[in-house]
């Protein structure tokens, strides 16, 4: 059973109609705001651990809990809730349809998380590129405010709240929560060692809750239809809605807002046209953005799209940006490719980050021409395990997954290339594991 | 390549009035926090008054007494981000993503396109100063790939005939309309919603 429009939360994901206020507010956006504010932030935490929402940014959080690590009680540094809206994870472009079609979700939610959090001030921050989504959020803000939905005693709520678009620069590592608040006070965006964690310690030092633009932008739905409702959907741990982002060799790529746990051939076929060449053309999937490992056909048969079941093969729902890719893909240079997205973005700081990422994607393009020797794979995945968990932050674990994975699944195909090659150049050829 | 480094830069009236704006978001003891924003007013100011958009030496000294920074920290955030030019570029910045998701759509192909209609290779300019080419990593559009950045306008869905037409026009001083160029709405999947055709209470039509 597939989810029907009348549960769908993201009701103008593809822009056929206004973003503007008065059709978001006929689409339900900002009905009975200042109502679920009056519940109380306690009522508001409690609602949102039932309903399951996990965040939707990567790591899969429960919302509800991370709100609860804010301070109850107001001292004199004032708490900040901070929008992550630095989609950057390759595969991933669920936000940018957010901002850009239905910007007062998100604006709605940031009003109640700030409430919830005790935060009279929030900050979205959203990458450099996406430079006419910040333009359209900008202006559904100045909107909102006109209105008296933000600013003094917002949505007649009798609370105070200041909403800020900050657009950041180029620069994948801002995604990681800590980063992203450098990056806001106007450093480099190198991320922080945790703890403090940011609910203690975080913008400006002040006690600070970074969520992803979904998560923030599902909470006035969820809290409207009950968290009954929300948890109706996908299976237990794994609730609700979800944005999945179907692109590479499908024959119509596509973002669609399905029930979590639909299963993944379902999701690929109903919505996406299928598998280019049809599902036996099948090679693999990289489930949720890069950094999840890729499953092999096999595996995408029955899988259902959510965190455990993916976790389970080793891999992930992530951001849930789902590359498909079929018979034709080089899938050591596809994963190459990742490799040196990587190497590009690492900030530097942690040395297994700044010196592996480099040295894995040199080993990577020679994997690509078959230029190594056997050995060399071995090697390779044992360095892959010497970063993994030695950085300050998750971006090398997330560099060396997909590596792993390759290795994992594909072996027989980089020892057939290596043959390949050895078997083209008959003069021997020894080159160093990091030449 | 070597080039000139201005000897003097001042904010322009319309720059002043969105400093004035953007500095007004931010704790005034936290004012560091404009920086970003900042370098962003300067390098569209280069990009008006000269027609290159980067952020010449001196632009980050005045930021950084603007804002109360030592100027190491600016240069500091300039070179760490990736969107900030830090010498001149063409008129138009041609900034196409090379990450495996656009790399399985064909965005070799929108390379080489690249290549044979504006004349240019990755990380140079054009002869005629018209177009800098930079492969930029993943632009977050990935159901629209391949995508090609033109300065701050994302043109999608290109394959390598589509991307000379668009490198053609730019040239003939044209602006085509971005998104996608396939006639597609937006991410929805081509030939039209298979979803959210029947949703309670809504509007139809409007558009940005």
């Amino acid at each position: 059973m597939a989810l029907s429009d009348k549960d769908r939360i993201f009701t103008n994901l593809y822009g056929v109609q206004d973003w503007r206020l008065a059709a978001a507010q006929k689409r339900g956006n900002w009905d009975g705001t200042g109502g679920i504010l009056a519940k109380g932030r306690d009522w508001i935490i409690e609602e949102m651990k039932s309903s399951g929402l996990r965040g939707r940014g990567g790591a899969g959080f429960p919302t509800g809990m991370k709100w609860s690590f804010m301070p109850k009680q107001a001292s004199e540094r004032p708490h900040y809730l901070v929008v992550n809206a630095d989609e950057s994870e390759p595969g991933t472009c669920k936000d940018r349809d957010i901002i850009r079609h239905d910007p007062h979700t998100l604006i709605e939610g940031c009003l109640i998380a700030g409430f919830a959090m005790g935060a009279h001030a929030g900050y979205i921050y959203i990458r450099g590129e996406y430079f006419n989504e910040s333009r359209v959020l900008d202006a559904a803000i100045d909107e909102a405010y006109a209105a008296g939905l933000l600013g003094k005693n917002a949505a007649g709520s009798g609370w105070d709240f200041d909403l800020y678009v900050h657009r950041g620069a180029g620069a994948y590592i801002c995604g990681e929560e800590t980063a992203l608040i450098e990056s806001l006070e106007g450093k480099k965006g190198m991320p922080r060692l945790k703890p403090p964690f940011p609910a203690a310690v975080g913008l400006y030092g002040c006690p600070t809750t970074v969520n992803n633009v979904e998560t923030i932008a599902v909470v006035p739905t969820i809290l409207r239809r009950g968290a009954a409702w929300f948890a109706g959907f996908g299976r237990p741990k794994n609730s609700g809605t979800k944005i999945f982002c179907i692109q590479g060799h499908v024959n119509k790529p596509c973002n669609v807002e399905e029930e979590m746990s639909i299963p993944m051939r379902e999701l690929i076929e109903r919505h996406a046209g299928g598998v280019r060449g049809g599902w036996d053309n099948l090679l693999c999937v990289i489930p949720g953005g890069s950094s999840t490992p890729l499953l092999p056909k096999h595996i995408c048969d029955d899988v259902l799209m959510d965190f455990d079941a993916l976790r389970e093969h080793k891999s992930g729902l992530g951001t849930a940006g789902v590359i498909v890719m079929d018979k034709s893909t080089d899938i050591v240079r596809a994963i190459a490719r990742l490799s040196r997205f990587y190497k590009h973005e690492s900030c530097g700081q942690c040395t297994p980050c700044r010196e592996g990422m480099g040295w894995v994607s040199r080993m990577m393009d020679r994997m690509v021409q078959g230029r190594a020797e056997i050995e060399e794979i071995d090697v390779l995945e044992e360095v892959t395990r010497r970063i993994e968990g030695h950085t300050i932050c998750a971006l090398a674990d997330g560099g060396v997954w997909p590596v792993q994975g390759l290795i994992r699944h594909y072996r027989p195909v980089m020892e057939e290339r290596i043959a390949a090659y050895k078997a083209a150049h008959a003069a021997p050829s020894l080159p160093m594991a990091a030449e | 390549m070597s080039f000139e480094q201005p000897t003097h830069f001042a904010f322009d009236e319309s720059s002043e009035a969105e400093i004035g704006k953007i500095l007004a978001k931010y704790p005034e003891a936290k004012k560091a926090s404009g920086v970003i924003p900042l370098l962003y007013v300067a390098q569209r100011q280069m990009g008006r008054s000269t027609g290159s958009a980067w952020v010449p030496k001196v632009a980050m000294d005045v930021i950084a007494g603007r804002l109360g920074m030592a100027p190491i920290r600016v240069y500091e955030v300039a070179t760490f981000y990736f969107m900030f030019n830090m010498k001149p570029i063409g008129r138009h910045h041609l900034q196409l993503c090379g990450t495996t998701p656009c790399m399985l759509r064909g965005s070799d192909d929108v390379m080489r396109a690249c290549h044979d209609a504006a004349h240019v290779q990755v990380g140079q300019t054009s002869a005629d100063g018209l177009f800098t080419l930079t492969e930029v990593e993943c632009l977050g559009a990935c159901v629209n790939a391949p995508v090609l950045q033109v300065d701050d306008d994302y043109f999608e869905d290109l394959d390598y005939e589509r991307t000379v037409a668009l490198i053609e026009a730019l040239k003939r001083g044209e602006r085509p309309t971005p998104g996608s160029s396939i006639g597609r709405q937006t991410s929805a999947p081509e030939g039209g919603p298979l979803t959210l055709v029947d949703v309670p209470g809504v509007v139809v039509a409007g558009g940005e």
